[in-house]
């Protein structure tokens, strides 16, 4: 019965296509764009033109003494020899590397407990793990610049017990550990929620088979529950590739507090964003801002490249 | 289905119309904004876009974007005393945040205000974006002789004046008299020498550190290298606008570095950024023993809570260490000014409020008596009231006479680089490398040398080292 229903408009359709000809084919169309035209335009308006326009600052050369020129991509040529862009692009991979493997953890193993725990205490906890993912990037960066002040930080307090100095946690030889934690905290609630909720996708019957086999909570977690959630692991592990790329807010915020630490090349972001604003750098901060879009690219798509047999969400 | 696509088509018809409708009107392209008093791209400014209310409804406004703390009171002034322009005031900022915006709209060529305060370093750099009018001959002759040669130079290119100067920054040494006493340091140090010999007393003695080496604050450092001796640059926006000279490396570049690295090296002074909480904290509670800084440092501090609870009339101030002190040199860190913008709607009308904002008594009263600023106007600089006023910060002493007046009649004034915020940030990076590497001086100055005369190059500037 149900396979009757299902399969009746298309069949309906069908010689409606055939016998109808060009006319109701258009008026299907022309309300088909009609229905996407809000999206379209959103999409054109605040997406395609800026960036349209980005890429063609990109292309002029702007010298405070010699004023604009065309100079078509000798900006992409000068970016990939440029020692702060580069340095900029390696701090952001190496935390990219440190980065996402701590987020990975810490958000599976809070989701697979979550997942596996089911009474009150687990749904506070719950909220809790998720609240982080709440507070605005910037206020959680101004709160953590406060907890690493040497002055006011509780740092200060739990090594005077010890009668030792506090370290600054934004020094530069600490600043990478300070933002990792910094970002760990802000993003694994929000992705340990896509793994839970995958795993409330999952159906019941396979635990039910697989403790049947004689498979203990251990291996329940890690050889059911964890490869049949892969897909939203490679999501999530896209989202944090991505966003750790353009690392931009959270040193941003601290840089005020770091005693010199955040640099203006520190990331490309923050690089393109002072050459911009404070260096009067339009065009070549808007090739900066390309050229770190192509190094994304680059590495997301080698990213599912690598990934491709699990992630059949790109696919 | 008709009656469907009929609705869709009204409704898509309506999204393109509120989004027509969105878009900005019509902006007027007045081209070849080089000459100086054609009108503006920004059009005439609403009443209801100024913070401040205007008094005289039907005088044209002049926009202004300025954040000294009592600009309230110091429009109001200028508004009652001025029945054909009106004053239309906004803060957009303090410092870097005004800067950035301002730096855009001159990159947009749309969206400056008419007036806009600036400190004096950074004016070259807007004078080579074609972004500030030359007032000297708006009306700047009829006022050049309320101000020093020095405050003059500070926003001169040449014969060209770019704008209007109000505050001043000349340097002296604030220290803790209750530190000094503690540890037995019987008068403010008089030479750099003798502040390094004093540094190690205090800290044999288990004392603070005696001062405090920021990275955030270049400009303090570029002028202590500049009291040595040092010319960092040669600029002349009026004459030759391609061609600067940068001398950053010189040898009195490096012993400035040097001797401020080797104190940091040795603990003797702080590592900490200034204009933190962090800072202010270490200040009130007594972290370190002095602090090199300007005219305006006074009302900063106090305004962040100093000298109000346990380290109340704690502080005096003394004249700035020398290297020679045969040879005194006298030296300058912030200060602002009011500068009309080539985005100007009126540049005649413009310049009269950037000259007579802050210049009526009333104002400067006010400014200079809660220590807002240091004041360039010689008016004040030679009334009997300045000279004479006891600052209640340095618990009654007569700052002005004994230091800042001298200080301030001795400055000869800076030649800043058309790329202020790059150098800065250049020399910001070398000062934070000393206090976390303890990079030495000659290192520092070299690096700083190579990136900022390799930025000039790629600006397309003729540098000569």
């Amino acid at each position: 019965m149900t396979a009757v229903h299902s399969s009746a408009p298309a069949e309906v359709r069908r010689p409606v296509a055939r016998r109808g000809g060009g006319a109701t084919r258009r008026r299907q169309a022309v309300t088909g764009w009609v229905f996407i035209s809000p999206f379209i335009v959103v999409f054109a308006v605040f997406l395609v033109a800026p960036l349209g326009y980005a890429f063609y600052l990109s292309l002029f050369t702007n010298g405070l003494a010699t004023g604009t020129q065309f100079s078509g991509l000798a900006n992409y040529v000068q970016a990939f020899q440029d020692p702060s862009f580069l340095r900029g692009i390696g701090f952001v991979a190496l935390f990219t590397l440190v980065l996402v493997p701590v987020q990975m953890a810490v958000s599976v193993a809070a989701a697979l407990v979550l997942d596996a725990v089911t009474n009150r205490f687990a749904r506070f906890a719950r909220l809790m793990i998720f609240l982080p993912y709440a507070v605005p990037a910037v206020i959680g960066a101004l709160m953590w610049g406060f907890l690493y002040s040497p002055t006011f930080g509780p740092l200060e307090s739990i090594f005077g017990l010890f009668g030792l100095q506090a370290p600054f946690l934004l020094s530069p030889g600490n600043i990478f550990g300070g933002l990792i934690n910094v970002v760990t905290w802000q993003w694994a609630g929000y992705y340990m929620i896509i793994v839970y909720a995958a795993l409330q996708g999952l159906d019941p019957a396979v635990y039910e088979a697989a403790r049947i086999d004689g498979a203990g909570p251990w291996q329940l977690a890690l050889r059911v529950k964890l490869p049949m959630v892969a897909n939203s692991l490679v999501l999530i592990l896209v989202f944090a590739v991505i966003g750790t790329l353009q690392f931009f807010t959270e040193p941003q915020v601290l840089r005020p507090i770091a005693n010199g630490s955040v640099t203006t090349d520190f990331t490309p972001n923050i690089y393109a964003y002072n050459l911009a604003f404070g260096f009067a750098q339009f065009n070549y901060a808007s090739a900066i801002s390309f050229a770190l879009g192509i190094v994304i690219f680059i590495a997301v798509y080698l990213f599912l490249f690598l990934t491709r047999k699990r992630g059949s969400v790109f696919a | 289905m008709k009656l469907k696509a009929v609705t869709a088509t009204i409704a898509a018809a309506a999204l393109t119309l509120g989004l027509a409708a969105c878009s900005p009107g019509g902006a007027s392209t007045t081209g070849g904004s080089d000459a100086a008093l054609q009108p503006g791209p920004n059009g005439s400014a609403k009443a209801s876009d100024c913070t401040n209310k205007i008094v005289h409804k039907d005088a044209p406004l002049v926009t202004v974007w300025a954040w000294y703390p009592n600009m309230a009171k110091v429009v109001d002034n200028f508004n009652n005393g001025n029945s054909d322009v009106q004053a239309c005031w906004r803060n957009a900022g303090q410092g870097t945040d005004e800067y950035n915006k301002f730096q855009t709209a001159v990159a947009a060529k749309k969206g400056a205000p008419d007036v806009v305060m600036l400190e004096a370093d950074h004016l070259p750099t807007f004078e080579i974006q074609n972004a500030l009018v030359d007032i000297s001959g708006l009306g700047w002759d009829a006022v050049k002789g309320n101000f020093s040669s020095g405050a003059i130079k500070d926003v001169s290119s040449g014969d060209a004046v770019y704008a209007a100067p109000i505050d001043g920054g000349p340097m002296a040494l604030i220290y803790r008299k209750d530190i000094f006493e503690k540890y037995g340091i019987d008068e403010a140090p008089k030479t750099w020498a003798q502040y390094a010999e004093d540094a190690a007393k205090v800290k044999e003695a288990g004392g603070p550190a005696f001062g405090d080496l920021g990275s955030n604050v270049p400009a303090v450092m570029m002028a202590l290298q500049i009291q040595k001796g040092a010319q960092p640059f040669a600029y002349d926006y009026g004459k030759a606008k391609q061609d600067v000279t940068v001398k950053l490396d010189d040898q009195a570049s490096k012993d400035v570095l040097g001797y401020w690295s080797d104190l940091s090296k040795k603990g003797l002074v702080g590592k900490q950024d200034q204009f933190t909480t962090d800072y202010i904290s270490g200040v009130v509670n007594g972290k370190y023993a002095t602090y090199v800084s300007a005219a305006w440092a006074p009302g900063y501090l106090t305004g962040a809570g100093v000298g109000k609870g346990a380290d109340k009339g704690k502080f005096a101030v003394a004249p700035l260490p020398q290297w020679d002190e045969s040879n005194p040199v006298s030296v300058n860190w912030g200060g602002s000014a009011l500068a009309v913008t080539t985005q100007a709607t009126d540049k005649k009308l413009a310049a009269k409020v950037a000259l007579g904002l802050y210049a009526d008594d009333a104002s400067l009263q006010d400014g200079w008596r809660n220590q807002i600023i240091f004041p360039l106007n010689q008016s004040v600089l030679k009334s009997d009231e300045f000279i004479d006023a006891k600052v209640d910060f340095f618990d009654g002493q007569t700052a002005n006479k004994d230091v800042y007046i001298p200080a301030e009649n001795a400055y000869k004034g800076f030649v800043y680089p058309p790329f202020v915020t790059y150098y800065y940030s250049e020399l910001q990076k070398q000062i934070a490398s000393i206090n976390n590497n303890g990079t030495s001086g000659e290192a520092a100055a070299t690096a700083v040398q190579q990136s900022v005369v390799k930025y000039a190059k790629s600006q397309g500037f003729k540098v000569t080292e």
